[in-house]
């Protein structure tokens, strides 16, 4: 056969059997979701809220940890930061709250890029403590910062809270009182936010760089052998991914309304709950993110009541599931069907000539 | 002036008692190159085990201690043996999520069974004796028996490591796992050991963190954030550098509280942090890793 022939017919695809239904479907239950205010009862807004950030999180998260190798236990420093930024921009600086939310995440990135200067001189396990420590030391600072309540934190002003713009409109349209309509302004907000964090992972997973992380992903070695530049595809992905989760931070203050440094800067709510929705769902895929949001969500509303059990059973389901199915239930759905509704890998197709298969 | 001289003094103390808590994760890190995020939980459970046996027995803790030695030698082993030589191997994640999720499970097992209240560990005259130096400054008899016993267990420590068989499969397996396997050295087995060791250390830190302050189940992730910051500060892989590491974190957390009480954590994590932008290796590196 004629090498060169060949090697000019050679194209990839990214495609799985079912991600063309799977994107039909991401449209359609978008638009759903979208309209479903006018429908819904204000309990699924305000539970749908805490899904999408929490989803928007471990999106992150597995961006960082699945792909780049960046195991961090410190996320919560950029959560914390990005809602103290929402409060200092609207409390101290009068800015529009919905412009004061993509500020946060600038602004984010910019502290990012001298904390991965630091935090980067340490490798693996020791990277993780390392984030930690950062995280400790935002909230340490942040307690200190007396314009904003210090140790004790503060809240967001009525005045602020209901200068959101739309609010007026979805009081008007669907004959509602302000908190209900402020709800609902956060839930288009909270989805934007999960959409936007999808589409952003979904399309640099795609594109060049994504390559690139999964080459690092399924071996750093050899991936850093074939010239790939580990050290700035992972300082990218750390900006990048703190800029994201300061948004989310900002937009989960705006929605509470309250903050302080010890509930801002927890481990628990913005990496434990995090670390855990990955692995069970499936760390290094799209979709398991998705699928762990799902079940924490469940958990968390029918059996959060039973407190430090159902923090036991948490940690317990973690370590099973990171021992016994280390790719999580969507690693044991797709090893069985080879499916993927977020296609990210490669496959060679070879055109031969006359047996044109497309 | 005296002020900032007692604050240099009792800095060193403090440093005893993180490099008490540095041994332990220096140590199995060394060994396994296990990076156990529930140490600091591990510390407080071993507090509250003291707790209950000196309670139990109407001991004091300096001999309820003894007795929760060997127990904590065997739950160490136990664990090391049943759970963790599970997850090591080449991928990094699974030691790390499998001990940040006995982190999680102990501190809310400690909730459930002790509550949140804040326990101290009660030793009678001995808890506030203290030898006074002259010029107004006096030096506490716990912080100075931590210090003390923080240079005893490092010692022995050093003396495991390189004058007996066990040290010497301990470093087998840290310098080449196929070949020390090769040789008819059991890994499972000495990973295992190494953590019983560990947990020695632990109980021993356990009982200072527990005469010198109050603790309540979750004063583990900071213990944890400490012992590493003094390893690391130290450099990795020589017993003396964690104990310099926590000399200088203590140090550095005790000048912090004289300029102002509420830095004290903060001027600690800042000098890990400056000690990693100068020093990335760590003051007294001697492990590649």
């Amino acid at each position: 056969m004629d090498d060169a022939s060949a090697s000019a017919t050679q194209v990839y695809r990214i495609e799985g059997p079912a991600s063309r239904a799977a994107g039909a479907a991401v449209v359609v239950i978008l638009l759903m979701l979208v309209l479903l205010p006018v429908f819904a009862g204000r309990t699924l807004i305000q539970d749908l809220i805490f899904l999408f950030y929490m989803l928007a999180l471990a999106q992150c998260w597995n961006l960082l940890a699945g792909y780049a190798g960046l195991i961090s236990v410190g996320q919560q420093a950029f959560v914390g930061l990005g809602g103290y930024l929402l409060f200092a921009f609207t409390l101290l600086g009068g800015l529009d709250p919905l412009f004061a939310i993509p500020l946060a995440g600038l602004v984010c990135a910019l502290f990012a890029l001298p904390t991965a200067l630091i935090v980067f001189r340490l490798r693996g396990a020791y990277f993780a403590i390392g984030t930690w420590v950062v995280a400790e030391v935002y909230r340490l600072v942040l307690a200190q910062f007396k314009p904003l309540g210090g140790g004790t934190g503060t809240s967001l002003t009525p005045s602020v809270t209901s200068s959101v713009p739309g609010i007026e409109w979805v009081k008007t349209v669907l004959d509602l009182r302000t908190p209900a309509a402020r709800d609902i302004i956060s839930y288009w907000a909270a989805l934007a936010l999960v959409a936007g964090t999808l589409a952003a992972v979904y399309l640099i997973l795609r594109s060049r760089r994504g390559l690139a992380l999964g080459a690092i992903r399924d071996h750093e070695a050899a991936a850093a052998g074939l010239g790939v530049d580990i050290y700035r595809v992972k300082l990218a992905v750390y900006v990048a991914t703190a800029a994201m989760t300061g948004m989310i931070g900002a937009l989960i203050y705006l929605q509470k309304a309250r903050i302080s440094p010890d509930a801002a800067f927890s481990v628990l709510d913005w990496t434990a709950y995090v670390i855990f929705i990955v692995v069970i769902g499936g760390i290094g895929t799209m979709e398991g993110p998705v699928i762990g949001a799902i079940i924490f969500y469940l958990m968390q509303r029918y059996l959060a009541d039973f407190g430090a059990s159902y923090l036991i059973l948490l940690g317990t389901l973690g370590i099973l599931v990171m021992l016994f199915a280390p790719k999580g239930l969507w690693g044991l759905v797709s090893e069985r069907t080879g499916l993927t509704l977020f296609p990210t890998r490669r496959k060679l197709v070879v055109h031969r000539p006359g047996t044109d298969r497309s | 002036m005296t002020g900032w001289l007692d604050a240099l003094i009792q800095g060193v103390l403090l440093g005893g008692l993180y490099a008490l808590f540095a041994a332990g994760l220096s140590l199995i890190f060394g060994v396994m190159r296990l990076v156990n995020l529930a140490h600091g939980d591990l510390i407080v459970l071993a507090a509250f085990a003291i707790l209950v046996v000196a309670g139990k027995f109407g001991l004091d803790p300096f001999v309820a201690v003894l007795l929760a030695l060997p127990v904590l030698f065997v739950v160490g082993f136990a664990l090391q043996h049943v759970l963790l030589n599970r997850t090591l191997g080449r991928d990094l994640l699974p030691p790390l999520l499998v001990t940040f999720g006995l982190s999680i499970i102990i501190q809310n097992g400690l909730l459930q069974v002790f509550s949140a209240d804040s326990q101290r560990l009660r030793s009678g005259a001995i808890e506030t004796a203290s030898i006074p130096l002259g010029g107004g400054i006096a030096i506490g008899v716990v912080p100075l028996l931590t210090l003390l016993s923080a240079i005893a267990v490092i010692l022995l420590l050093n003396f495991i490591f390189y004058r007996t068989p066990v040290g010497r499969a301990f470093r087998a397996t840290s310098d080449d796992l196929e070949v020390a396997q090769l040789m008819g050295i059991d890994h499972r087995r000495v990973f295992a050991t190494a953590m019983g060791l560990a947990f020695v250390v632990i109980t021993i830190a356990a009982l200072y963190l527990g005469l010198r302050a109050n603790f309540d189940p979750t004063a583990g992730p900071a213990r944890l954030l400490y012992a590493f910051e003094a390893v690391i500060i130290g450099g990795l892989g020589s017993f003396w550098g964690t104990l310099a590491g926590g000399i200088v974190l203590g140090l550095a957390q005790t000048i912090g509280a004289r300029i102002d009480p509420e830095w004290q954590i903060l001027a600690g994590h800042l000098a890990f942090l400056l000690v990693l932008v100068v020093r990335p290796r760590g003051l007294f590196p001697r492990a590649q890793d």
